[in-house]
């Protein structure tokens, strides 16, 4: 049982971190129609910059650049390319982000090398117990702080202008440009928020008890592309929950990997896809995405 | 296409590759002439042409069969797919294990039936074909991009299973792949040893032959299904599902169909793969390789079938290109980037400028070419009247209130 409290925490701490992901992912598709294949590249690129510039910076400062800068990037990436596609076919957006990918991944993936960079927290490796469950502090501070991101987003998305404008045009985008809502604007916010939240992500995903920064902090990053899906692509509460998903099923079948080795080793990198398919067979649409009704 | 094809006989001789131009052109002989020019240098290339770039060319020639497949499935019915690794995967794995030797390897014991490498090749298709099927289902459920996706999860799965079932797969270090025979003719460097005008004929140029056939053999196949009811029916498919199934297309066997035809052309490219390789291990097959694959037909051309030859061509040699000469290239090699990098970034520039600029790809430049050169002396059109339509850009995509029928 506490093996089991403790995993679930951890499950937890880990899908939050996913539905920080997913919620960009989801916001990007309800903003510009676009499923941004950049997202683990964004990602890397955030947790890289965090690395790099805590030796000269300071880990606060670094922190809060590292998150600029992926912001910036993201921005840089709407505007350049995805702004001048508007209207085009899903699948083209859809391609043309992974050709980003492509060039943000190789660039970062030669200059991190066979290293792991370490991003030094103040909380170093540091952990807590209630009871008997246990859990890193980094993954403490990780539920708390994506609780008030995503809080904040909500709220946000609810009562702000842009979250107003924003949901007018994924609701219809031509009626909402015939009301004065720039549609650039919002495609081009919708971007940095995402660019933040992965950022922010990887911020912790890169703490303990992760060992630190490596290529393979991209392959986590696509782990929370199925949470995003199960959840429903134009779903940003289903993202929430699609992450949560993910993340504890993933914590529980890492934590239980003894009983589940006739699975193989490193069976739990493979859950997220898993539950995903699932989910997918009985609702095409992920669990909370829109149903497409056919008007002939 | 042009409408003249409809009444062709699909596939009853090798002419027939060459659309005949519309009547009134006067030029229906220099295509067919052309061809058999090609043809002619493709089969004597191995007398003169070292062996990288024969072996260069069969690795070209399994990602052109394997693009082919891709593009049927992307370009011309509209749904995204980053699997084809996986695909690939399964067809590799099927022909080591049917035609492997079973055996020891360091501590991993090995599987094998040592059957004929031929049977070996056809199962490899087939179980791929099979994987594609058991997908195909959801696959027909969901609309492109959900697909999209969904598909990535095969790729994971498929490498979790690379890695962990050990007797087939030979797990983490992956096997080596038995060399390519048929009827006791082997295509290897020796038995029997064959010499042509002085030239000996080793593995690389047997290799080259086959992979010659294979991939003809793969075109011609394509072009016959577009240019039949499946073909115009994927086409109506992709451009609006609605209108195809008033139009009486069954839609979700379709895309069930050409899922199941799409993997087994991704089935025979693995099992070229692991012959051009000679061996397999699980990180070939990840989601780069897929990625690789959507980039050969987004640079060739989304729907078109040449152009998916263009691009796998393109893509597939250029890092090997890079590698050989990679001190005359400038900033590739010595203190710049490593082949593989430079080759990376520019297949990522290449897909962002292909997407914004050109959306008909290679093959959109080779019409346009084509077309000047038909006309000497007089405008170029922006759309030359024959431009298969397909070739360009899927037409934008059906606005929310269409869409799939689910």
């Amino acid at each position: 049982m506490t093996q089991f409290l403790s995993l679930l925490l951890n499950g937890i701490s880990l899908g939050a971190m996913y539905a920080l992901i997913a919620l960009g992912f989801v916001i990007i598709f309800k903003a510009s129609e676009v499923v941004s294949f950049t997202h683990g590249s964004l990602l890397l690129l955030g947790a890289y910059s965090i690395a790099r510039l805590s030796e000269p910076l300071g880990f606060l400062l670094a922190a809060l650049v590292g998150i600029a800068i992926t912001a910036v990037a993201a921005f840089v990436i709407e505007r350049v390319i995805i702004n001048r596609l508007r209207g085009a076919a899903v699948i083209s957006l859809a391609i043309v982000t992974i050709g980003v990918d492509i060039i943000l991944l190789t660039e970062l993936i030669r200059r991190i090398g066979s290293d792991i960079l370490n991003v030094p927290h103040p909380w170093a490796g540091g952990s807590v117990r209630v009871g008997d469950v246990g859990i890193s502090e980094n993954r403490l501070i990780a539920i708390a702080v994506a609780a008030v991101l995503i809080g904040l987003f909500f709220a946000a998305f609810k009562y702000s202008n842009w979250g107003i404008a924003m949901r007018a045009s994924a609701e219809d985008g031509e009626t909402a440009a015939l009301m004065g809502i720039k549609q650039g604007r919002v495609s081009a916010l919708a971007w940095v928020v995402a660019g933040v939240l992965a950022a922010v992500a990887a911020l912790f995903l890169v703490g303990s008890p992760t060992p630190g920064v490596s290529p393979s902090t991209y392959a986590v990053a696509l782990r929370a592309f199925p949470a995003a899906i199960l959840g429903g692509l134009d779903s940003t509460g289903g993202a929430l929950v699609g992450g949560l998903l993910i993340g504890i099923a993933e914590a529980m079948a890492a934590g239980y990997q003894d009983q589940l080795l006739f699975l193989g080793r490193g069976f739990s990198a493979v859950v997220p896809f898993i539950v995903m398919i699932a989910v997918l067979m009985f609702r095409p649409s992920g669990l909370f995405g829109t149903k497409e009704l056919t008007r002939v | 296409m042009s409408e003249s094809t409809l009444t062709e006989a699909p596939g009853a001789h090798p002419s027939g590759v060459g659309r005949p131009a519309p009547a009134g052109r006067g030029r229906s002989w220099l295509r067919p002439l052309l061809l058999v020019l090609a043809l002619v240098v493709m089969l004597a290339l191995p007398l003169y042409v070292e062996e990288f770039w024969l072996r260069t060319g069969f690795a070209a020639a399994g990602a052109i069969v394997g693009a082919i497949g891709l593009n049927l499935l992307v370009g011309t019915s509209g749904q995204l797919s980053l699997a084809h690794a996986f695909f690939l995967a399964v067809g590799a794995v099927s022909y080591v294990y049917v035609s492997g030797e079973p055996g020891g390897l360091g501590v991993a014991e090995l599987g094998g039936l040592g059957l004929p490498p031929i049977i070996g090749m056809i199962v490899g298709v087939l179980l791929a074909g099979l994987a594609g099927l058991l997908f195909s289902p959801l696959a027909a459920r969901l609309r492109g991009i959900y697909l999209g996706v969904a598909s990535l999860a095969l790729v994971f799965i498929g490498i979790h299973v690379l890695n962990s079932w050990t007797e087939v797969t030979g797990g983490f270090n992956g096997r080596s792949a038995p060399e390519f025979s048929l009827f006791g003719f082997t295509f290897g460097n020796r038995d029997p040893e064959l010499y042509v005008l002085a030239v000996p004929f080793r593995e690389a140029e047997r290799l080259w032959y086959l992979g010659l056939v294979l991939a003809l053999a793969a075109y011609l196949f394509a072009r016959n299904i577009l240019r039949s009811r499946p073909g115009r029916a994927l086409q109506t498919l992709r451009d609006s599902e609605v209108a195809a199934s008033v139009m009486g297309v069954n839609v979700q066997g379709y895309k069930a169909r050409i899922f199941l035809v799409s993997s087994m052309y991704a089935g025979l490219a693995g099992v070229m793969y692991a012959l051009s390789i000679g061996s397999i291990a699980p990180e070939s097959f990840g989601l780069e390789l897929s990625i690789l694959y959507l980039a050969m037909i987004v640079l060739g051309g989304l729907g078109s079938v040449n152009g998916a030859v263009l691009g796998a061509i393109f893509v597939s040699a250029l890092p090997l290109i890079f590698q050989r000469y990679a001190d005359l290239i400038p900033f590739v090699g010595g203190g710049g980037l490593a082949a593989g990098e430079a080759a990376r970034f520019l297949f990522g520039a290449a897909i962002v400028l292909v997407i914004l600029f050109e959306p008909a790809g290679l093959a959109g430049i080779a019409n346009r070419i084509a077309g000047r050169s038909r006309r000497p002396g007089g405008r170029v059109t922006e759309h030359p009247p024959d431009t298969p339509s397909r070739s360009s850009e899927p037409s934008p995509s059906d606005p929310p209130a269409q869409g799939s029928t689910t």
